[in-house]
């Protein structure tokens, strides 16, 4: 059987302190409450600069700089031990600052929803235009013109409900409601929209230039977010993945939006894997972009325990699916595993489903996969506001189901954890954290002969819709290539032998009568 | 506390009382089921909820104390594997604190 391979993955990171004050649900509800209030005259105080952002142990790991284990060789707080002299270019993608990222909404709004200030805009393009990957969007002439004066900015997010845009503590621009009525298309869904357009393109565009991809080979694009794009007749119409190959130039290429909350990227994985096993299409790209209703999601508890507020980061992520080419890891399709409906909720169930009934179709155990990567959530963002150390609770669970199966003895249970886990080091935006953050280290490290395969999970907690009280999981397992290409013949041999045998035995079994 | 969650518990509340209601927890950290606990207790501390300064004294137990009221097959199907996981003691002393 000729199985997809995973040909490369890119990983971007925007810092946002000008959404996350203005932006983050968080802040946003706090400001419908009180706009007084103490946490938001606090939070200011707690934002990091942009060199803290970068040179964040965590953040580094992320964009491929640091491996998983490295980082957790690095003591916590994290916060208080930056890689000095640690860069924005990573091995796997880069961080953005704001003002850049600002530059690139207004570069891929197709509906001139964005509007920054003249002297910003000027300075921005000018950063644009030297950035090694970005210069040549062609829509980079949109920072040519209709750039705005500061009182006309200031009018329009006074009296026409824009969303604002700060940099530096200055007023730099905003974005335009794009509909009069519409709250599907109100300027701060627009914002999120276009934020996560733009933080999809960056990374994106990473992909194709650390993998040398081009993008008119690309057939075909799953976007996986958590947005909805549409209007209010159809709020999540879609389509954020055309959208984004379009600014890309993947002109050969059509897609789609794929969701299912935080297990949205291991779905779209999956239907990528489909694609190409099925030879449907050739290359498909699975991306999803940064949230900004997120950022800042637990600062209240940063700001209470004296902490940066660590979620000012969008997150981005880009993999690319293609045919086996006896190189790249493989993706075993013939073992995904997935929460059923009727599963059951339990943590046990859920597990159960996801990690132990796909080992168990190939004859695995648990202990014969070396990486697990569940929700990888930093947890010095989600321990201080009670959520605990999420991935090693996921380690913990996986080692206690190897307990119960008898593939280990209770005694040796933190040992598994501690061979198979790593430490958490994604943004919390959702779908970002769902395992596809190890997806680059993994196939560095089965190229590398480190590993032989790692399992990828995706979780997530679909009764947040308030449509079922359902839970959900996908989970595939990346393994080294057998190096074996099978050739077209047009059947299977495996398949063919199977056939014979069966046929013989008919055939015996006719003497025997 | 979710905030729907707190809602629908002083729905309940409101129908039934704190005479014969109880809320079974789940929680998997020692801080947010204690935070659950003292919400329904006292109110919600963080001032976020409909249950902001009300206090409808309800106790909370974690599942965990629990153990004993239920058929142990169920209990190990659905709560074995979280109880070899999590810290058990901890989180019972942290809920406990409510009920006093």
């Amino acid at each position: 059987m000729n199985y997809p391979v995973v040909k490369g993955a890119a990983y971007a990171l925007v810092q946002a302190n000008s959404m996350l004050l203005h932006q983050g649900s968080t802040q946003i509800t706090e400001r419908l409450k009180n706009e007084q209030s103490e946490h938001l005259k606090a939070l200011p105080e707690h934002l990091r600069s942009f060199e803290d952002a970068v040179c964040y142990p965590p953040n580094q790991a992320y964009i491929g700089n640091i491996t998983p284990d490295q980082l957790k060789e690095i003591p916590h707080p994290w916060y208080e031990n930056p890689i000095a002299g640690a860069s924005r270019d990573g091995k796997y993608g880069e961080i953005m600052p704001e003002d850049e990222f600002f530059g690139l909404m207004k570069m891929v709004d197709s509906f001139d929803l964005v509007v920054l200030e003249e002297s910003f805009q000027a300075a921005v393009k000018e950063k644009l235009q030297s950035h090694p990957i970005l210069k040549d969007i062609k829509e980079i002439t949109k920072l040519d013109s209709t750039a705005h004066s500061a009182d006309e900015i200031q009018k329009l997010v006074a009296e026409h409900n824009a969303q604002p845009l700060y940099f530096a503590g200055k007023l730099v621009g905003c974005v335009k409601k794009a509909h009069e009525f519409d709250e599907a298309l109100s300027s701060e869904v627009m914002l999120g929209n276009l934020a996560n357009k733009a933080s999809a393109v960056l990374v994106l565009k990473q992909l194709l230039a650390k993998t040398g991809l081009n993008p008119e080979q690309v057939d075909y694009i799953i976007e996986c977010s958590e947005e909805a794009c549409g209007d209010m007749n159809q709020r999540g119409g879609g389509n954020f993945a055309k959208a984004i190959g379009e600014i890309c130039g993947c002109i050969n290429a059509t897609g789609s939006d794929t969701r299912s909350f935080c297990a949205g990227p291991a779905h779209a994985l999956v239907e990528a894997a489909a694609l190409v096993q099925s030879g449907i299409y050739s290359n498909v790209v699975v991306l999803g972009g940064g949230c900004t209703a997120k950022l800042g999601m637990n600062s209240r508890d940063h700001v209470k325990k004296g902490m940066p507020a660590l979620e000012d980061m969008l997150g981005a992520f880009a993999v690319h699916i293609g045919e086996n080419d006896g190189v790249n890891p493989v993706i075993r399709t013939d073992a995904i595993g997935r929460h059923k409906i009727g599963s059951g909720a339990s943590p046990q169930a859920v597990m159960t489903a996801i990690v132990t009934d796909p080992l168990d179709k190939i004859g695995y155990k648990i202990t014969d996969i070396d990486r697990y990567a569940p929700e990888l959530q930093n947890p010095e963002i989600t321990e201080p506001a009670g959520a605990g150390n999420v991935p090693m609770a996921n380690f913990k669970m996986i080692s206690a189901l190897a307990v119960k199966r008898g593939d280990i003895q209770k005694a040796d249970l933190m040992k598994a954890v501690d061979s198979f886990g790593m430490p958490g080091f994604a943004p919390t935006q959702g779908h970002i954290p769902s395992g596809v953050p190890f997806i680059g280290h993994a196939r560095d490290m089965i190229l590398e002969g480190k590993i032989e395969r790692a399992m990828i999970i995706g979780k997530g907690s679909l009764f947040l819709g308030r449509l079922t009280n359902l839970f959900d999981g996908v989970s595939m397992i990346m393994e080294k290539n057998s190096g074996v290409v099978a050739t077209d013949t047009g059947f299977d041999q495996e398949q063919l032998r199977k056939m014979i045998a069966e046929a013989m035995r008919e055939f015996a079994k006719s003497f025997r009568e | 506390m979710d905030l729907e969650n707190q809602a629908r518990i002083k729905d309940l509340y409101d129908k039934y009382g704190n005479e014969e209601l109880i809320v079974v927890l789940g929680g998997a950290e020692p801080e947010a089921s204690g935070l659950a606990a003292e919400t329904v207790a006292t109110g919600d501390p963080t001032f976020a909820g409909p249950l902001s300064g009300v206090s409808l004294g309800l106790k909370a137990y974690h599942i965990f104390e629990l153990k004993d009221e239920i058929p142990a097959d169920v209990y190990e199907e659905q709560v074995g594997m979280m109880e070899m996981v999590l810290d058990v003691d901890e989180i019972v002393n942290e809920v406990k604190t409510y009920r006093k």
